[in-house]
């Protein structure tokens, strides 16, 4: 596998060092995304400067993995220095959903069912302004249960909005309980596809096959695009692993150390 | 006011290619001409109030300014979060447009009766809330703010037909219109229902209760100066809104009185009581809740009995944007 500037493995780390730091949870759902952030943000967007009014767009629309995606920024340089310690603090933009007065965040997002809208604008703007800068957008399968998703993906569908890749990151999970218990989704790709969008299906922890997927995606014409990532939860951590608990629980100290361990830590 | 608001949005999107317009699919006779001027510019999105406004976030993101029109209701009540996580939270410039305030859908039911609208969206930092009385000070309000850089929320009449003469199409963001300067109580309104509310000051005058009106367009950012000033004068107030009494006109006086110390009584008109289902038409809905023409008169007479401090005997007011009327 080509090996990546910003690799999954990297932006795992951050994770676990800083949720241990601050104390918080939703570090599974932040390491189900670890590999399609680093996908995202080694290869895929096109983002000279995160000010440049025609870079590519990117909201993630489950906000609760933001930490995820300030681990890329961090990696990227485009936060301060030590910026990505002020995660969870006071008087600091990392919250754990993610606020767009910081530099490199498009879109404040937390409500979940309300990414998907908001990319379908950009999106129809993009083609308005008739600017070929594609927008993307990260969400989760849960939270599919919205019903303002559906409205989104019927408008995005009608209107070919092409430039809109939407990645869906199907961890089977939710707050509370596994996907299936709680709202069945399945089969998701048939859904997407009945609503008229051009589905493909990946594994969402590999960078390659991920990167190689959106590459060959026509987003000058045709539908709006999905990927349907299969992934895992707390994917990398064993204990974490498809576990409802790892949503909202911080480490204790052996659990931090084994989790370091096992993702390959590099000092 | 939605002829006056699709041909002025018109001639501002000739002037500027920003303005695009978004409708919840309504808009029957009334965005037609738009739509056949600018069909490039126009989207029906159907029948998902939510994502309209989450388009209209991408959109203003983006720099354009989108107008994103619906029943008050729909417009204001079922996007709310994403109002307020979208346009408010990243201080975009989105337009929202809200028809029929108050009871003017009344035989279409409690679900299309706008009563919580102000009231919600006045809670919103950053957030601008216009409530135009007639076609004319809507026409004027869209022009002198259709480019502010935040958000706002337009309240507007379905009615083309009303006229509040007394104010002459006027609007100045953030300022409140004095638009009648008797001595005896003074009267604070918004919106549609101003024309009753100079109609149930008429009938006063005819009974020798002379009143003041002041007509509120802006409730966000609130006409602080203007209200004090006017309050500070009369030891009777009453406020009148198509709308609940918590939370909207009523409770903005309110807080206007108790927060700079003025000696003021306030009676607040308003919707108090559960809809219980009823609909009617809008004259109806207003007697049923003390809203018509009679029972402002009858309210103001009752209360003018009950203040215990007698009303103030200040001169006529000269007004603040020009000509008053006296009653």
């Amino acid at each position: 596998m080509t090996k990546l500037a910003i690799s999954g493995r990297q932006v795992r780390q951050i994770i676990l060092e800083q949720s241990k730091r601050a104390n918080v949870g939703h570090i599974g759902s932040a390491l189900s995304i670890a590999d399609i952030v680093a996908a995202l943000y080694d290869s895929v967007l096109s983002i000279k400067q995160p000010d440049d009014p025609n870079r590519d767009r990117f909201i993630l629309s489950k906000g609760h993995a933001a930490l995820a995606v300030y681990a890329a920024l961090s990696l990227k340089g485009w936060l301060a220095e030590g910026q990505i310690e002020t995660y969870c603090g006071n008087e600091s933009f990392l919250g754990v959903h993610p606020e767009h007065q910081l530099k490199g965040i498009d879109f404040s997002t937390g409500s979940l069912g309300q990414g998907l809208s908001i990319a379908a604008g950009a999106a129809l703007a993009a083609r308005l302004k008739k600017s070929d800068r594609r927008i993307f957008t990260l969400m989760s399968d849960a939270e599919c249960n919205e019903g303002s998703v559906w409205e989104a993906v019927m408008f995005a569908a009608h209107h070919h909005l092409s430039n809109l890749v939407a990645i869906l990151d199907l961890n089977g999970q939710q707050a509370l309980g596994y996907t299936e218990q709680v709202i069945s989704l399945s089969p998701m790709a048939d859904r997407w596809r009945a609503f008229g969008w051009d589905v493909h299906e990946v594994n969402g922890h590999d960078t390659e096959s991920l990167t190689e997927t959106i590459a060959g995606l026509d987003t000058r014409q045709g539908p709006p695009h999905i990927l349907i990532a299969h992934t895992t939860f707390g994917k990398g951590v064993s204990y974490m692993e498809s576990q409802i608990k790892w949503h909202y629980l911080p480490m204790d100290d052996q659990q931090y150390r084994q989790a370091l361990m096992e993702i390959g830590r590099e000092n | 006011m939605r002829k006056v608001f699709t041909q002025t949005l018109i001639e501002l999107a000739q002037q500027d290619d920003r303005i695009l317009l978004l409708t919840g699919d309504l808009g029957f006779m009334a965005l037609e001409p738009f739509a056949d001027k600018f069909p490039d510019r126009f989207f029906n999105v159907g029948v998902a109030e939510q994502n309209m406004v989450g388009l209209a976030t991408g959109l203003a993101e983006a720099g354009f300014i989108p107008f994103v029109y619906s029943i008050v209701t729909f417009a204001t009540l079922r996007p709310y979060e994403f109002f307020r996580n979208g346009p408010v939270l990243h201080h975009l410039p989105v337009r929202l447009i809200g028809i029929g305030g108050g009871f003017e859908y009344g035989s279409a039911g409690p679900t299309h009766h706008g009563l919580e609208d102000v009231g919600v969206m006045r809670l919103q930092p950053g957030l601008t809330v216009i409530t135009p009385a007639d076609p004319p000070q809507a026409r004027t309000a869209f022009q002198e703010t259709w480019d502010l850089p935040g958000p706002i929320y337009y309240r507007l009449s379905k009615d083309d037909t009303l006229l509040v003469p007394e104010l002459a199409g006027r609007f100045e963001l953030g300022k409140a219109d004095l638009i009648a300067g008797g001595p005896d109580l003074l009267f604070i309104t918004m919106g549609n229902i101003t024309a009753e509310v100079m109609a149930a000051a008429r009938l006063l005058a005819e009974q020798g209760i002379r009143s003041s009106v002041l007509a509120v367009s802006t409730v966000s950012p609130a006409p602080v100066r203007e209200l004090v000033e006017a309050l500070g004068r009369f030891s009777l107030a009453i406020s009148v809104e198509a709308h609940y009494k918590t939370g909207g006109l009523g409770s903005l006086v309110a807080e206007t009185i108790a927060e700079n110390g003025l000696n003021c009584r306030l009676v607040r008109c308003g919707v108090g009581k559960s809809q219980e289902g009823l609909s009617g038409s809008q004259n109806y809905l207003y007697r049923v809740h003390g809203l018509d023409i009679q029972s402002l008169a009858e309210t103001a007479r009752q209360a003018l009995a009950a203040n215990s401090v007698p009303g103030e005997t200040a001169s006529t007011g000269t007004g603040i944007n020009g000509e008053v009327r006296t009653f």
